[in-house]
């Protein structure tokens, strides 16, 4: 895969330099519209909406850090969600843990999946490290519907809600601030991964495996660390939500789930953190949106789908900062 | 400096607000349906969604409820429960709906009941799974038969013919899934005896596999429990692998597409299902005739399709939410949900419905007519 | 034990069949253009349902067929004209995401087209099961079989001695050397489509009398006939067949003696296991970068 653009801008003195830098200004700004936000949610529904593209945001972010900037690929990334989700949802329905205790545990229990499969998987290249992490996910959807007395079938099963220290969080509104403050942690995180050495050696590996090899970086255990990270941003976001909807079922574990999650990183923008948000966040709305549509919804997606692709080939976020970039240049002159 | 994407994200929320947000002039009653018109479900939500239209435009035709027209409101949730929670939450708060009736599969039902019982709207359920009725839920009904009853019509047609050993076979749906548990537990009560059970997956082609296992089985019958074109590959790969062993089929495929799509196959299957199916065999005096010959002659006329008995659920569903909208004299959800739970011999399309209290389906055994294949047509069963 | 054996290898082979036409689809397209083309088993559903339209529409079978291939051909060129042409500059992965926006779409369209309903498709020959020692085979699996045997044969005689079909394979080899000797890629990757939706309209046709045909069949065989393609090693046409072949056994030996509700589990899982083992897939070739 061809070498993500990765724009950067010129520092600017003063203030303008302190907000410049991706982690401070874009993060200052994610949390102002997220403290600004609830003055246009007028009812539990739009709340709902938030939520859901906060979710999916953060397992976005994960899966960019995965195929964006280490240049990988993953299929199966739905499985990890389900996972988190079903492994809370157990040992806190069937087993009577805590759930805050279940949860951590749970998404510990998914990295070290991810850490003991990926290491033969991340071997593969290319479409075969797609099939291999499609095929993953398969068995996983597989299992989960199969094994009902355990999972509850295709049907599913219900989720305790979710109590920290003995406060339990029910209802939208708290859940968005919960869900939040879990965007944010997840961007901050992200950019801290980008900038530091893990980071650099993805971004060499990104730009030629081979060469970054030479250069004595060890890309097998690097590709191993941001796939053990994505998986557990995915099983994160997978039981939040379980604990949110007070149930999971294995619709969450499907293929097609999975290449929503790859469509929505692509579409926001590879190697963007914020591009993850932005993909997340259309395509939450786009169907919610498009249900005015009823029988030609499916159609009026693909063909969003198709266009968006040709007309912002790196995706959205890359595409429209290079425009905005060249105007800027343009106005100089 | 670039524009941050998280504006745009505000700007794109902000629009999508204003499309969705129209006040209308004169107040209709609205009705709510959240259906799985595509997805694994379609054989289900399609026709659901079909009657829901075609009985609205005739209520409206007629004047409507109340001196009001009434308007329908449906979300596809492609048999997603969890878009089925989504499109719940968005008929209680954004669209604000008076009733809903949806929910084609358990698993999206059992996702909404939370919501409505929160939010106190009555809710009329279109999925066959026992659980959604035991234990009553306040505001949930349903209307068509339960899976369960579907087995213990199944066995007692068996112990008729002296059969007591039956094979099951199933998918891995939400359907398939349930009725199986149901069949299960009600066998050793009604004297049956599961000597197998296989199972096969929803979009799989081709089961002579499971077929040939249940061949070298000791059972008398066959059940297969599922619905969608599963069972029509069974039946074919059936006379396929040279069983000659009675097979019944599950209320979940009671439609002429099932026979058409078995072919020669399905001579001599049998299963239980709504007098909906067979209008021009029951006798004059049945009180189910008339509605039932003229809700197919509607369908039929307007689509173009045969009739199904999804459909005739989702007709049964609406009917009842309207006549209790009717007999409470007002739109009041805890009114018309006590003139719900007060219907009394209403007949629809699945039988003669009696709530109660403490049953919130209204149907017995006898709403279900065992039926067999003859000729490529239905009969009753002798 | 013996009929029990045979009859699981009988409907696993076709089955296998059908794995193996969508596998060379994938084949065919990744070789001309390097991308995964989601869109795929989508061509085996326009195949199929269009065959049942030509058909009610009082078309007899023989006609209705190769009419319906035929259409899918014509809507393969026009997807590749349409949305892969305009975006051939692009990453890999946004071609991947672009058919997958293709297969929606189609997907779509064949819903308001035609219906959510499913639709039978007569049997070439007739229902009437054949005894094939201690096995029953319908006769429209020896269709499948000889269709799909037929259909390698005629691309084999294609891409060996047909000028055109020797130009794809040089541009599958290398594109640009290719261009240098005045092979016009463009024209390639355009008959490559075109190619790909026939084989996949093809199996459709050939298996809609056994399974069945509506306007989302094409999501679950166009997964198969992926992994089917990645298992026999990806741009490789007897691997294709094999793959897909090997495939269809796998499942229909899995069904029958470990367990029928985990049988695409199986599959998987052994696919997974010649991937960690021979990371080009079976038939593939042994990767070498140059640095």
């Amino acid at each position: 895969m061809r070498a993500a653009v990765i724009v950067s801008e010129p520092l600017r003195p003063g203030l303008g330099r302190w907000l410049a830098t991706p982690r401070r200004g874009g993060l200052l700004v994610l949390a102002l519209v997220i403290v600004l936000l609830p003055l246009l949610l007028r009812n539990s529904y739009f709340y709902e909406i938030a939520i859901l593209v906060a979710l999916n945001a953060i397992v976005c972010i994960g899966l960019n850090l995965l195929i964006g900037y280490a240049g990988q690929i993953s299929l199966g990334h739905a499985g990890f969600f389900a996972l988190g989700g079903y492994g809370s949802a157990i040992l806190s329905a069937q087993h009577g843990w805590p759930s805050w205790l279940a949860m951590i545990t749970s998404c510990a229990a998914v990295g070290l999946l991810a850490f003991v499969v990926g290491r033969p998987t991340l071997r593969l290249k290319g479409h075969y490290l797609a099939m291999a992490t499609l095929g993953l996910g398969i068995i996983i959807s597989i299992v989960l519907t199969t094994e009902d007395r355990l999972t509850g079938g295709p049907d599913g099963m219900a989720v305790p809600a979710l109590s920290v220290f003995g406060w339990v969080l029910r209802g939208e509104r708290t859940w968005y601030w919960v869900v939040a403050a879990a965007l944010l942690l997840a961007v901050w995180l992200a950019l801290n991964l980008i900038e530091s050495p893990t980071g650099r050696a993805l971004r060499a590996l990104h730009g030629s495996e081979i060469a970054a090899q030479t250069l004595g970086v060890d890309s097998a255990r690097f590709k191993l660390r941001v796939f053990v990270i994505s998986a557990v941003f995915a099983a994160v976001a997978g039981a939040l939500t379980a604990h949110y909807a007070g149930f999971i079922t294995p619709a969450k574990s499907t293929f097609m789930h999975s290449v929503e999650l790859v469509i929505m990183v692509v579409f926001g923008g590879m190697a963007s953190i914020f591009g993850a948000v932005v993909g997340a966040l259309v395509l939450t709305l786009l169907p919610q949106l498009l249900t005015v549509l009823e029988d030609y919804e499916t159609m009026v997606f693909g063909a969003v789908l198709i266009a968006t692709m040709i007309f912002f080939p790196q995706g959205i976020v890359p595409t429209l900062a290079r425009w905005l970039a060249s105007l800027k240049q343009g106005l100089r002159r | 400096m670039t524009i941050r994407p998280p504006f745009r994200a505000a700007l794109a929320l902000a629009g999508s607000l204003l499309i969705s947000g129209t006040a209308l002039a004169q107040d209709p009653i609205r009705i709510g349906a959240f259906l799985s018109v595509t997805g694994p479900a379609a054989f289900l939500g399609d026709p659901e969604q079909k009657t829901l239209e075609m009985v609205i435009e005739k209520l409206n035709a007629e004047g409507g409820l109340l001196g009001r027209k009434l308007q329908l409101v449906t979300y596809d949730d492609a048999g997603d429960a969890e878009k089925a929670r989504t499109f719940g939450k968005r008929l209680i708060e954004q669209d604000k709906v008076d009733a809903i009736v949806g929910g084609s599969t358990t698993g999206t039902t059992m996702a909404v009941v939370p919501l409505v019982e929160q939010a106190g709207i009555p809710f009329i359920s279109l999925a066959g799974a026992v659980v959604i009725v035991e234990p009553v839920k306040k505001w949930v009904f349903k209307t068509p038969h339960t899976d369960r009853m579907a087995c213990e019509k199944i066995f007692i047609d068996m112990k008729a013919r002296n059969m007591s050993k039956v094979a099951l076979i199933s998918g891995t749906g939400g359907f398939d899934k349930s009725m199986r548990a149901q069949c299960v537990g009600v066998a050793a009560k009604q004297g049956i005896e599961v000597v197998a059970d296989e199972t096969y997956g929803a979009a799989d082609t081709d089961m002579t596999a499971q077929l040939t296992k249940i061949r070298g089985s000791s059972a008398q019958a066959v059940l297969n429990a599922g619905f969608g074109q599963g069972p029509a590959i069974v039946t074919r790969n059936y006379r396929q692998v040279g069983l000659t062993l009675p097979l019944y089929q599950s209320h979940g495929v009671a439609s002429k597409e099932y026979i058409k799509l078995s072919g020669p196959a399905a001579e001599g299957v049998r299963l239980p299902a709504a007098a909906l199916l067979v209008p021009e065999l029951l006798p004059d005096s049945d009180k189910q005739k008339p509605v039932v010959t003229a809700y197919k002659r509607d369908y039929e006329a307007r689509f173009k399709t045969e009739v199904s008995t999804f459909g005739g659920h989702a007709y049964d569903g609406l009917m009842l939410v309207a006549g209790a909208i009717k007999r409470a004299g007002s739109t009041n959800p805890a009114k018309v949900r006590d003139a719900l739970e007060a219907t009394k011999g209403y007949v629809g399309t699945g039988g003669v419905v009696n709530m109660s209290p403490t049953d919130h389906m209204g149907l017995d055994l006898s709403a279900f007519l065992m039926l067999e294949v003859k000729n490529g047509s239905w009969a009753l069963a002798r | 034990m013996n009929g029990a054996w045979l009859q699981f290898i009988a409907s696993g082979l076709t089955v296998g069949a059908i794995y193996a036409l969508v596998a060379l689809g994938f084949s065919i397209i990744y070789n001309a253009s390097g991308a995964i083309n989601f869109a795929q088993g989508e061509f085996v559903m326009i195949g199929g349902m269009s065959a049942v339209t030509f058909v009610g529409a009082g078309l007899p079978l023989w006609a209705a067929v190769p009419l319906a291939v035929l259409a899918a051909g014509g809507v393969g060129l026009l997807l590749e004209k349409l949305a892969i042409e305009p975006a051939r500059r692009a990453d890999t992965v946004t071609l991947i995401i672009i058919t997958i926006g293709a297969s929606l779409l189609l997907r779509g369209m064949a819903q308001v087209l035609w219906d959510k309903r499913v639709h039978p498709l007569p049997a070439f020959s007739g229902d009437k099961p054949l005894q094939l020692l201690g096995a029953t085979v319908l006769p429209q699996s020896l269709w499948v079989l000889a269709g799909a045997a037929l259909a390698v044969a005629g691309l084999s005689w294609f891409f060996g001695r047909t000028l055109f079909g020797k130009a794809m394979r040089a541009t599958a080899f290398n594109p640009l050397a290719a261009r240098l000797m005045g092979i016009n890629t463009r024209q390639v990757l355009l008959a490559s489509f075109g190619l790909a939706a026939m084989l996949g309209a093809l199996a459709g046709v050939l298996v809609a009398p056994i399974t069945f045909t509506s306007y989302d069949t094409g999501v679950m065989l166009g997964l198969k006939g992926f992994a089917a393609a990645m298992l026999g090693g990806l741009g490789s046409f007897p691997g294709a067949v094999l793959g897909g072949l090997l495939l269809g056994l796998v499942e229909g030996l899995g069904a029958g003696f470990v367990s029928s509700a985990y049988k695409d589990a199986i599959a998987f899982v052994i696919i997974l296991a010649v991937l960690f083992f021979m990371p080009g897939g079976l038939l593939g070739a042994r990767r070498s970068d140059r640095v």
